[in-house]
């Protein structure tokens, strides 16, 4: 079957899919209600990046950042633990939040759901880092608040077929 | 309800951690858990321990959660024990191709306790 994602661009790049996914998760796997926000995630002197990229009919990624605080406090909730630092456990959790993220988001839309592959994530930390992509066909930045604590998701895609 | 022997397989420790807890929380109290990272690990631990019940993940290095289910079917090493998958892929087609591969059920993530109970109890009730 030939799939053609250019004709559904406007329902891809429908800013309201990822609110929902990431309204979805939050509320599912950590029992906490979720927004989106305008004012950026502090900056801290750790900070955390799980990347899982998108293969198939859309190549690109869903990219969650955070600072070490959000991210041990996300952990919390999916674990019942208390963290002080940012461990594997933490790095592992970001990195299984970040993958459903991102499958909640294909997951909006049939002809992504069924032709589009989820990568197993990967996971950054330190500080004075950047991201780099190719200029892409579209993305999607948006910064969301739970409690107390802020974190980034952004979707990047950088080829439709 | 008798001792349910049941191994979670899932290259995240969090993830089986939350499997582990949804499972007591749907009412398997008398749960015995035993965990694998990988399809390797899941394969190994079928060849020296019986088990209950069987819930893999899909999307996993080294060998992922479909060809897992083929090579438990392949091997015979676990004849009997449901399957299901924890996802999340959750197309049509996914979904098919995790029931080709031997699945008997399907869970997508993120999922709440009711829909593991939902998915997992009659399976168990039937085994």
């Amino acid at each position: 079957m030939t799939v053609s994602l250019r004709e559904s661009m406007d329902r891809i790049a429908d800013p309201r899919n990822l609110d929902e996914g990431v309204e979805e998760v939050f509320r599912l796997m950590l029992g906490v209600d979720c927004t989106r926000d305008s004012i950026p995630p502090a900056i801290e002197p750790e900070s955390v990046t799980a990347v899982v990229g998108f293969g198939g009919v859309l190549s690109g990624a869903c990219v969650f950042r955070s600072g070490g605080t959000a991210a041990m406090k996300i952990a919390a909730h999916m674990t019942g633990m208390d963290f002080d630092e940012v461990d594997d456990t933490v790095k592992d959790g970001i990195g299984e939040i970040c993958n459903m993220l991102a499958g909640a988001w294909k997951g909006k839309l049939p002809e992504l759901a069924a032709n589009c592959g989820l990568s197993v994530p990967a996971v950054i930390t330190g500080r004075d880092y950047k991201l780099h992509m190719q200029a892409p066909e579209f993305q999607l930045h948006h910064i969301y608040r739970f409690e107390n604590a802020r974190f980034e998701v952004t979707v990047i895609c950088d080829g439709l077929h | 309800m008798a001792e349910v022997r049941t191994l979670i397989v899932d290259d995240s420790s969090v993830m089986r951690k939350i499997v582990e807890r949804a499972l007591r929380q749907a009412g398997l109290s008398s749960l015995v858990v035993l965990e694998a990272g990988s399809g390797t690990e899941g394969l190994d631990v079928l060849r020296s321990k019986q088990v209950d019940l069987i819930l893999s993940d899909i999307n996993m290095p080294l060998m992922d959660g479909l060809e897992f289910v083929r090579q438990i079917k392949a091997q015979n090493l676990a004849p009997g024990v449901p399957v299901v998958m924890i996802t999340t892929e959750s197309s049509e087609e996914h979904v098919k191709q995790a029931i080709l591969a031997g699945a008997r059920g399907y869970i997508r993530k993120p999922f709440t306790a009711e829909q593991v109970k939902e998915r997992v109890l009659p399976l168990i009730n039937a085994a």
